[in-house]
């Protein structure tokens, strides 16, 4: 295996870190800027695909106007509740997103232009499936106000494609492809799935390639995670089809991020790839641990409802099934079903758990936002399980004077008890 | 029908239990004696308790005390319940099993673990006898208590199954009462099996035991045929106990029991005198005075009688609080009227220690309630406490072999309903220290050691002993090949190899202790089908290559796996360790490497590879509060494990480690 390899763990770093955070006790309240990303989950698939679990359903006689209608209604709801000024920006997610019409998309994105200011180059997100955005649809999409595109790629491979349940084949996401990039160009992101029952390092490699030659400037890897409740799952479970490897999934990863760096692309978290700083500044804001509402059934959200004079972050989710959500955000402005209000300690966790997962970790200002006049150096430093994390050279905690200090996780070479060999 | 009084009534049903309540419509011949017979008792208080045997009726020479000797299921029980029934001590019944086995561990294994005694009246060609037969148990890991038992008797009942032949415990409990110089009457039973080949067996008595073929008597007590031959062939051979009641109290303590309500009930033999309530008495041993309150016979039941005369046997009840006063061994006598005290008895060694640990901490002091209990009775346990970083506190247990373990643990689950971690069992080492120092630090030169951390090195000592013992195996000649195989491979010398019939061989040899602990007996079973049977007894020490094996996980040594190892085995158990550990570590971030290690020197080594799962899935908005539920319940699951250097081990590991490994 050529290359360094990345350790991407944040679990035992995490329980580490957190141990010395939960010590300190903090009890220091801060002020939420007054900004937030929004999240609008469109709930319906034309079809079932058979790794996903997502809160998605396959919709009949689905009344878009009455969805459309509630979907600005809780967003107007949510963004009065939560006293934001400004929407940093906006991804439309499902579900299949593509499937809803321009029309809708536009109404959202009105009603929030009204409720808050969104900035004319906010970064606007559109999931599409290849099958349901043809290069007219896509124009609409980005008449409506949409300006970057991700598409469910998920393979290249025809077998691979049916295996997982898509609805299109590998021409025509290539096709989809083409015309995003025309439409939205340094704006596309493509989609990928490994670590599937029967793949092997090379196929999969081999897939990656063929799609470097024609995609964007972002690309999302994920490894297949079978989830409870999917058809993949259960064939797994019953032994008609292989469980994945471990160590060939891994060796996947590598031989993908190497692939993908000699492409000119960083790393910029854990699942994502950008080259020319196509990075996506929504989901950014997720691991920055930024608010963000969520609106739609099933979405999750993080903010403070400040109109309810409340000063600490709550977890957020929507109701989950679509009707039902409906008629609450019709008698009630909004489908919030659980609220969670989240400590300081709770916000730090999270903030923690996300920031290493990005390339940069953790800088010491973007800490002290979270945690004011309490340095990564006094919560960290002097953490037994920090220095063994750094020891093993997985850590990098960096407190420099004269640089920035930060936190981050490290690009390991090898394996340091290699010398027991 | 005679009326209980109120005490012994209640005791009946307290001892009674879920047994039999028939026995006593059909009552010992003492009880149905006729208003005529009664002149016969003498009445020295003029109580109602008129039931109350006068055990005076029997003098010395009408007296015979005797065991009953047997390989297991050869069918000792199943004779002693035949015994009691001929007598009338029990009521003929079909539910009379194996009575004398009052454990449920002892019904279930078909043996008898604790010693028990039964009082029988037989009258034969006019003469009534008192005849004692005092149970053993039929495992030599309890030859302690063979041996206690016998020194109370003059003769003995060797039972050999006229289908299986001779075992290898007919020969170590022949031995056991030939050396103590007991008669022998040789029974061969089970005649009315299909298989049954008395012949042979008789052949084979004469060949090993040098018992001709007209002593034995063939019987089935299944089936009551010839049993009664047996109790007159006791009367006939069995001299009585040579003892004068003229004598002064003398009683030795065979065995004793512990009674919530009445304290430490006593099994006494009485070789002098005779002891009655009110008498005031002495512990040789402990010099302690104690009212008797309480003297009787056993029929098994405890039956209170006025007295109890020399050369019987019975039990005596006299305020003692703790089992420990009525020790084993000891003898009884009168205030002001000291005796020479009986030879004590060699007091029960340990052979085989194993940790033991709650499941869960909480149970800890029930644990040890239900351990204090149990070893009330089996005063041969012997117990340390103990803890383990792994497996908390507990406590190092000794035991006189691997059944008495066994029986010991299902008592604790069956009667206390307590659950063990039970660790494989080890022998104690001894060390002959060469170091002026460490032999003034410990106060001698020859140390045992139990525990692995208390190993000495090498350079401070000039010899390492291990335990051996005597084995005996009895088997068919078509696996003598397969079992030479195990017994070399178990560093076995062999001692002896002869036929005892055309197809049957007994072979002799000396183990270490260590190398039949663990696993033998289910390998000899297995390789021979079942067919041959395995005995053993102490051997004393011998000198040995003996090693102290660490078990290191990135190079730091895990405490509570060191073992000592015969440097032989060392690499097969260093290997063997590293496997299992290798199932049962989980993967974490780095590389582990698993190696066995003889001081700096690594034998063996596996390596558990770095964790590689799931190394890129996504989280975005709605993924967070699932990851931080997941990542919360992974921190609870740390705080179980246990850190070797940077290594998290979970406690499961090392129960699954230390455990002993099921045998079935």
């Amino acid at each position: 295996m050529a290359g360094p390899a990345w350790r991407w763990r944040s679990r035992t770093q995490l329980a580490a870190a957190l141990r010395s955070v939960r010590a300190l006790q903090l009890q220091v309240p801060r002020a939420e800027p007054l900004q937030a990303a929004l999240y609008v989950h469109w709930p319906y698939c034309r079809k079932r695909c058979s790794y996903c679990n997502f809160n998605k359903y396959i919709p009949r006689g689905l009344d878009e106007a009455a969805m459309r209608s509630c979907l600005t209604q809780e967003a107007q709801t949510l963004i009065q509740l939560s006293q934001v000024r400004r929407i940093s920006s906006v991804f439309f997610g499902g579900g299949t997103p593509s499937l809803a019409s321009p029309h809708t998309i536009a109404a959202v994105l009105e009603t929030v232009s009204r409720c808050a200011h969104l900035a004319a180059d906010a970064e606007i997100t559109l999931e599409a499936n290849p099958t349901s955005a043809g290069a007219s649809r896509l124009a609409g999409f980005q008449a409506a106000g949409v300006n970057r595109l991700s598409i469910g790629v998920q393979s290249l491979d025809a077998a691979e494609l049916r295996l997982l349940g898509r609805d299109h084949t590998a021409e025509e996401a290539l096709g989809t492809l083409e015309e995003a990039k025309k439409l939205f160009p340094g704006r596309t992101s493509v989609d990928l799935i490994f670590g599937l029952p029967d793949q092997s390092v090379a196929s999969w490699a081999r897939g990656l390639e063929e799609l470097l030659q024609q995609c964007d400037d972002h690309v999302s890897l994920y490894q297949l995670t079978l989830e409870r409740g999917t058809s993949l799952f259960q064939q797994v479970q019953q032994g008609s089809l292989p469980a994945p490897k471990q160590e060939v999934v891994a060796e996947m990863y590598e031989s993908a991020r190497e692939v993908l760096r000699d492409a000119g692309f960083r790393q910029y978290e854990v699942s994502n790839f950008a080259r020319n700083g196509a990075l996506s500044t929504h989901n950014l804001s997720y691991w920055q641990g930024s608010q963000y509402i969520g609106i739609g059934p099933g979405a999750h959200g993080r903010f403070v409802p400040q109109a309810h004079g409340q000063s600490l972050r709550e977890a957020r989710i929507q109701t989950l099934e679509p009707d039902n959500w409906m008629k609450e955000v019709v008698a009630f402005g909004h489908g919030t079903r659980k609220r969670t209000v989240l400590s300081q300690l709770e916000l730090l966790e999270e903030v923690l758990v996300l920031g290493l997962r990005m390339d940069v970790g953790l800088t010491h200002q973007h800490w002290l936002q979270f945690a004011p006049g309490m340095s990564l150096w006094d919560v960290f430093g002097t953490s037994e399980e920090v220095k063994e994390l750094e020891a093993q050279g997985l850590l990098v905690l960096d407190t420099s004077e004269e640089s920035h200090s930060l936190l981050r996780r490290q690009p390991v070479m090898q394996s340091p008890s290699s010398r027991w060999r | 029908m005679l009326s209980l009084g109120p005490r012994a009534a209640a005791g009946w049903v307290r001892l009674q239990g879920v047994r039999n309540a028939a026995a006593w419509l059909c009552p010992p011949p003492w009880l149905e004696k006729s208003p005529a017979d009664a002149v016969v008792f003498s009445r020295p208080y003029s109580s109602p308790q008129k039931e109350k045997p006068d055990m005076s009726v029997y003098p010395v020479e009408n007296v015979r005390n005797f065991s009953i000797i047997a390989h297991v299921d050869h069918g000792k029980s199943t004779l002693a319940d035949r015994l009691l029934e001929i007598t009338g001590t029990i009521a003929k019944t079909d539910q009379n099993k194996q009575v004398l086995d009052k454990l449920q561990v002892e019904r279930e294994r078909g043996i008898t673990v604790k010693a028990q005694t039964a009082s029988l009246f037989y009258n034969y060609e006019g003469i009534n006898y008192l005849l004692n037969l005092i149970d053993t148990p039929g495992h030599v890991d309890f030859s302690y208590e063979v041996s206690r038992s016998l020194s109370a008797c003059q003769g003995v009942i060797l039972v050999v199954d006229a289908n299986e032949g001779i075992q290898a415990q007919t020969v170590a409990n022949f031995y056991l009462a030939f050396e103590a110089q007991l008669a022998i009457i040789p029974v061969i039973n089970k005649i009315d099996l299909k298989n049954a080949d008395p012949e042979r067996v008789e052949k084979q008595m004469e060949k090993l035991f040098d018992i001709s073929k007209d002593e034995c008597i063939r019987i089935s007590a299944k089936q009551g045929v010839n049993v009664e031959k047996v109790l007159q062939k006791v009367i006939e051979k069995v001299p009585p106990p040579s003892v004068n009641i003229g004598d002064p109290l003398k009683a030795l303590v065979f065995d004793s029991t512990f009674d919530h309500y009445r304290g430490v009930i006593a099994n006494i033999a009485l070789f002098g005198g005779e002891v009655q309530k009110g008498h005031k008495i002495v512990s040789a041993h402990t010099k302690k005075i104690y009212d008797v309150n309480e003297v009787g016979i056993l029929t098994p039941n405890e039956q209170p009688t006025h007295k109890l005369y020399a050369g019987q046997v019975g039990y005596l009840i006299a305020g003692m609080k703790e089992v420990t006063e009525a020790q084993v061994g000891d003898t009884l006598y009168l205030h002001k009227q000291p005796v020479e005290p009986l030879p004590g008895f060699k007091s029960a060694k340990p052979m085989v220690f194993a940790g033991m640990y709650p499941v869960d901490q909480s149970e800890y002091n029930n644990l040890k309630s239900a351990i204090e209990k149990l070893t009330l009775n089996d005063s041969s346990v012997t117990i340390h406490r103990d803890s383990s970083l792994a497996l908390g506190a507990g406590w190092r247990l000794g035991f006189l072999g691997l059944l008495h373990m066994d029986v010991f643990n299902q008592r604790l689950e069956q009667e206390y309903n307590a659950s063990v971690i039970l660790t494989a069992p080890t022998v104690p080492y001894k060390a002959v220290l060469s170091s002026a120092k460490l032999i003034k630090e410990h106060g001698k030169k020859e140390i045992t050691i139990i525990n692995p951390t208390e190993f000495p090195d090498k350079c401070s000592v000039s010899e390492y002993l291990e335990p051996t013992v005597l084995g005996t195996i009895i088997t068919p000649d078509e696996y003598i090949g397969k079992i030479l195989t195990l017994c070399q491979a178990r560093r076995a010398v062999q001692k002896e190899m002869v036929y005892i019939d055309e197809h049957r061989v007994m072979m002799k040899y000396i183990f270490p202790l260590n190398e039949i602990v663990v696993d033998f007996y289910d390998a000899l079973k297995s390789l021979s089908s079942g067919y041959a049977s395995f005995d053993y007894e102490d051997a004393g020490y011998q000198a040995a290559d003996l090693v102290k094996m660490d078990i290191l996980l990135n190079g730091n040594p895990v405490e509570e796996l060191g073992t000592v190892v015969h440097i032989d085995k060392a690499y097969a158990v260093g290997k063997a360790m590293c496997e299992r550990l290798k199932d049962v570590i989980p993967r974490q971030l780095f590389e582990i490497a698993i190696q066995a290690a003889l001081g700096n020197k690594v034998i063996a080594r596996e390596t558990v590879k770095a964790y590689r799962k799931n190394v890129l899935a996504k989280c975005y908005g709605g993924d967070i509060t699932r990851k931080m539920k997941l990542l919360k319940r992974q921190a609870e699951g740390k705080k179980k494990m246990r850190k070797i250097g940077t290594v998290e081990v979970p406690k499961d590991a090392f129960i699954s480690i230390l455990k002993r490994q099921s045998e079935k």
